[in-house]
């Protein structure tokens, strides 16, 4: 017997009871020896603790950035980092303070903000009613899904050029690219939504008497919105990236112009600065997209407070 | 191939199905063979048979879910089916959920809510579809279907994914819906017992045709005490060709 017992149960053979209809049930035990189990109380032993933790879990996820940038502070401060090339956190943040102060920061995010939300508009919309074209007639699909499969196979990127030629070196083919780059992520992840809505389903409204435009607004659509909220936010990630592109080409103010000042002058805290600017961008961005799955998508939560 | 001509003449001859050497292939399997049934209004018909018998072929073809058949078949125009699933949209409201395909006016909510009530669920009729458990779901299928006020019922094993405790309460409610509203119902089910409790006739599917067509003249409360019940049981076993010795 192990130590680890806690308490110590007898346990004796039942007397075999006739059954009501006159066949007898086989005891469980057949001997009459007296058994010793090894018994222990599952509450206290080995039972994994239900405990709330102490900390909130936003708190904890914190704990990785602030020790990483803590540990980048101190190795800055020992000299092990050369300062020409990684600043310390401490000037990173001081350089920030002072562009912020001059209005320089905000006056190009201003510049880069406009782009990326005219382009993603732009986008959306372009993407959405290819979506829709594409996704609810079979002409539609037709003319359009052979179309965007070959835009999507090609890098973004590379129709910079073409951009250029035909929109000039101005803000058009910077929205241009962006919109480019939405379009096709919205386009893509939105038409095998609306393709992908369980058959099932729309078997059974049909059977309900459920015509051609409930169909398309109370099953289709509403069934297709998880997709296209993912595209949504594949669309943002490719917006930002396109924005760095865009603004290589002669831009007067932005993001990018602030990049390539700070490169052309060797400000690698600025560009500290900047790169700090892009992450809580698309952090933001990541955030509007669960804030709006969170309003939009409340059907998918398997348990409501009611 | 047209389910609902314009007007009826087999209204005049009292029933609610028609179907007349009814064929049906995939390629080369034949899955329904010159099949016949008549169902007067308000007769309740289980058709048992082993899985890929053609049983849930032949109610997708009265559901006018698959049209591609060889033979004539007429059902009435008022009619609504119950899938294994409950095929509910997890978008809309329970309530939208029963209303679906009807025009959303004050008098078919109103009747939404009676009916969700019959089915026991009113107070369910705001809440998301994946709240419900399967039971619940299940109801709000019945009740989607019974507030159409359908003349034909059609259940394709409804209660086929339900746990034994709730598909006997189900029993139980199906009875009462088809009491007080009268449709003619087709019950297609794997289920022997569940035939017997609740059907007037039971025919059994055997490759695509009619194997045994036995009416249920059984007392209420139907019950396995009965041992008539156990008769029939058995012989409906027999012919599906399970040895119930």
């Amino acid at each position: 017997m192990t130590p680890l017992s806690t308490s110590r149960l007898r346990t004796t053979p039942v007397q075999a009871q006739p059954a009501s209809d006159g066949t007898a049930i086989a005891p469980v035990l057949a001997s009459t020896r007296v058994v010793d189990l090894d018994l222990v109380d599952p509450t206290t032993t080995g039972a994994v603790p239900a405990q709330r933790p102490a900390v909130p879990r936003w708190l904890q996820r914190l704990a990785g950035p602030v020790l990483l940038v803590l540990l980048w502070q101190v190795l800055s401060i020992t000299g092990l980092f050369d300062p020409r090339t990684t600043p310390a956190p401490v000037t990173v943040l001081n350089t920030a303070a002072g562009v912020l102060g001059s209005g320089e920061l905000q006056a190009h995010l201003q510049a880069s903000l406009a782009r990326v939300l005219l382009g993603l508009a732009i986008g959306t919309a372009l993407g959405t009613v290819c979506a829709l074209a594409a996704g609810l007639s079979r002409w539609g699909e037709n003319l359009i899904d052979a179309n965007m499969e070959v835009l999507h196979a090609v890098p973004k990127f590379a129709f910079l050029p073409v951009l250029i030629a035909w929109f000039g070196i101005g803000e058009e083919p910077k929205v241009a690219l962006i919109a480019l780059a939405v379009w096709i992520s919205i386009y893509i992840n939105t038409y095998s939504a609306i393709r992908n809505v369980d058959a099932s389903l729309v078997e059974a409204a049909r059977t309900f008497g459920v015509g051609r435009r409930e169909l398309i607004t109370s099953i289709i659509l509403p069934g297709a919105l998880p997709g296209f909220l993912v595209g949504l936010r594949l669309a943002l990630t490719s917006a930002w990236l396109a924005l760095i592109f865009a603004e290589t080409v002669n831009a007067p103010a932005g993001l990018g112009r602030m990049m390539s000042d700070a490169r052309e002058y060797f400000r690698i805290d600025v560009i500290f600065v900047l790169l700090g600017v892009y992450a809580g961008l698309g952090l933001l961005s990541l955030a509007l997209v669960r804030f709006l799955e969170a309003r939009l998508l409340g059907w998918r939560r398997a348990f409501d407070a009611a | 191939m047209r389910h609902e001509p314009a007007q009826s003449p087999h209204v005049l001859r009292g029933l609610a199905v028609e179907a007349r050497n009814v064929t049906k292939a995939y390629g080369d399997r034949v899955v329904l063979n010159d099949f016949s049934l008549d169902m007067r209004p308000s007769e309740f018909v289980a058709l048992l048979g082993r899985s890929g018998s053609g049983k849930s072929t032949f109610l997708r073809v009265l559901g006018a879910l698959d049209g591609d058949v060889e033979g004539r078949v007429w059902v009435p125009r008022r009619r609504a089916i119950v899938f294994q699933e409950p095929r509910l949209m997890p978008w809309l409201s329970v309530l939208r959920n029963v209303t679906l395909g009807l025009p959303q006016t004050r008098a078919v909510k109103d009747h939404g809510l009676t009916t969700l009530a019959e089915v026991g669920l009113e107070s369910r009729a705001d809440a998301w579809p994946r709240t419900l458990s399967g039971g619940e779901a299940q109801r709000v299928a019945l009740a989607r279907a019974m507030v159409r006020d359908p003349h034909l019922l059609l259940l394709d094993e409804p209660f086929g994914a339900l746990d034994a405790l709730t598909r006997i309460r189900m029993h139980g409610l199906l009875r009462a819906l088809y009491q007080r509203h009268r449709p003619a119902v087709l019950l297609v089910t794997h289920d022997v017992d569940e035939a017997i409790l609740l059907a007037d006739r039971i025919l059994v599917l055997t490759d695509g045709r009619i194997s045994l067509n036995a009416p249920v003249d059984l007392a209420a409360p139907r019950g396995l005490s009965d041992p008539r019940f156990g008769a029939l049981r058995r012989r409906l076993l027999t012919e599906l060709g399970v040895d119930a010795a």
